[in-house]
């Protein structure tokens, strides 16, 4: 018998049998799926900042949870899947609210970062010139303008 | 002479396959590698208000296609891996060859999409929003390339009725890349 078939048929050790579903449950769970997709396309064009976020990015996470949930069976999955998910989720946690204090402010009670002030002025500036925003954009923005700004 | 089986094969200290619990850890790493890249886009995004006006030019009905193709793609591997737990290995490898279709799909929008913001002159130096932009779509396409290729090789077994238990371990890492894909889609193609 091969690796495989030692693992497989769901005789192996600690195999872990999910409850079979019908294949009709699974296109429910993706159709659910497209109406978020299309409510969180949608949703934006209205142009409510709020409305925005929670049809983009709060349904993206139910989105997110619910492929996890049923189609990778997380639902049903032992804790200990969970935890190492939940410990790495963490990590990017702590590395977001480590150094969002410095990137996300342009001074700080005895430093200031001039360069940011620039790069955002720069971009700002191509993009009026309907340039490409570029980090020398605000010097070549209006030529870039004229050639591709256009047709954008 | 019986082939021999790998010991990691035979035991399990958390109650989980081995195969499949390396696979979970995969995805941890991947948790930390993409979360990490996204992280820094929020950041940007949230501090320069520039970045807004960059991401305006983003093509949205091509970003909304490939979320419809992954999704639908994902579809795919759960009826793939639904398949394989009934012992359905020819069934199995149809439904892992519509996802690798899938797959294709996802990458001929994505060069048709990178092909039009080139011409427009919107290449990976113009500035870092587009930096990250190729940066994060590139390393995801990355990803559903490999697993589109592992997915070719397991479907090549499965149709024989090997190694089954390999389906439903594709079909994780696939519906990670589509995950990834959720959250770059408002991140890059919506919030403008």
């Amino acid at each position: 018998m091969s690796e495989g078939n030692a693992a497989h048929n769901h005789t192996g050790p600690g195999h872990h049998h999910h409850e079979p579903h019908a294949p009709s449950y699974y296109v429910k769970i993706w159709a659910v799926l497209l109406v978020l997709l299309i409510v969180s396309i949608t949703g934006p064009m209205l142009g409510n900042k709020i409305l925005t976020l929670i049809t983009a990015f709060g349904i993206a996470v139910v989105k997110a949870l619910i492929v996890a949930a049923f189609f990778m069976h997380l639902n049903v999955e032992k804790k200990y899947i969970w935890y190492v998910l939940l410990t790495m989720l963490a990590a990017v946690a702590i590395f977001y609210f480590g150094v969002a204090a410095d990137v996300q402010k342009y001074n700080g009670s005895n430093w200031t970062k001039p360069a940011s002030y620039k790069y955002d002025e720069d971009m700002k500036k191509a993009h009026e010139a309907g340039g490409h925003g570029g980090e020398h954009g605000a010097e070549h923005g209006a030529e870039a303008g004229a050639t591709h700004g256009a047709a954008q | 002479m019986a082939t021999a089986i790998p010991i990691a094969t035979q035991r399990s200290a958390t109650g989980i396959p081995t195969g499949k619990l390396a696979l979970w850890w995969v995805i941890g790493s991947e948790i930390v590698i993409f979360g990490g890249l996204l992280a820094s886009y929020l950041m940007m995004r949230l501090m320069y208000d520039s970045w807004s006006d960059a991401a305006s030019h983003t093509n949205t009905v091509a970003g909304a296609i490939n979320t419809f193709i992954l999704l639908t793609s994902s579809l795919f591997a759960v009826l793939a891996h639904d398949a394989a737990e009934r012992g359905k290995g020819p069934q199995a490898a149809g439904y892992l060859l519509l996802t690798i279709g899938g797959g294709l799909n996802f990458l001929v929008v994505k060069a048709i999409e990178w092909t039009g913001e080139i011409s427009h002159g919107f290449t990976i130096t113009t500035n870092t929003f587009w930096s990250f932009y190729y940066t994060a779509c590139g390393l995801h396409g990355l990803h559903v390339i490999g697993g589109m290729i592992c997915m070719g090789i397991i479907a090549f077994d499965a149709v024989r009725g090997k190694n089954l238990q390999r389906v439903e371990y594709i079909g994780l890492y696939w519906h990670f890349v589509d995950i990834v894909w959720i959250f770059l889609f408002p991140l890059i193609y919506i919030a403008k």
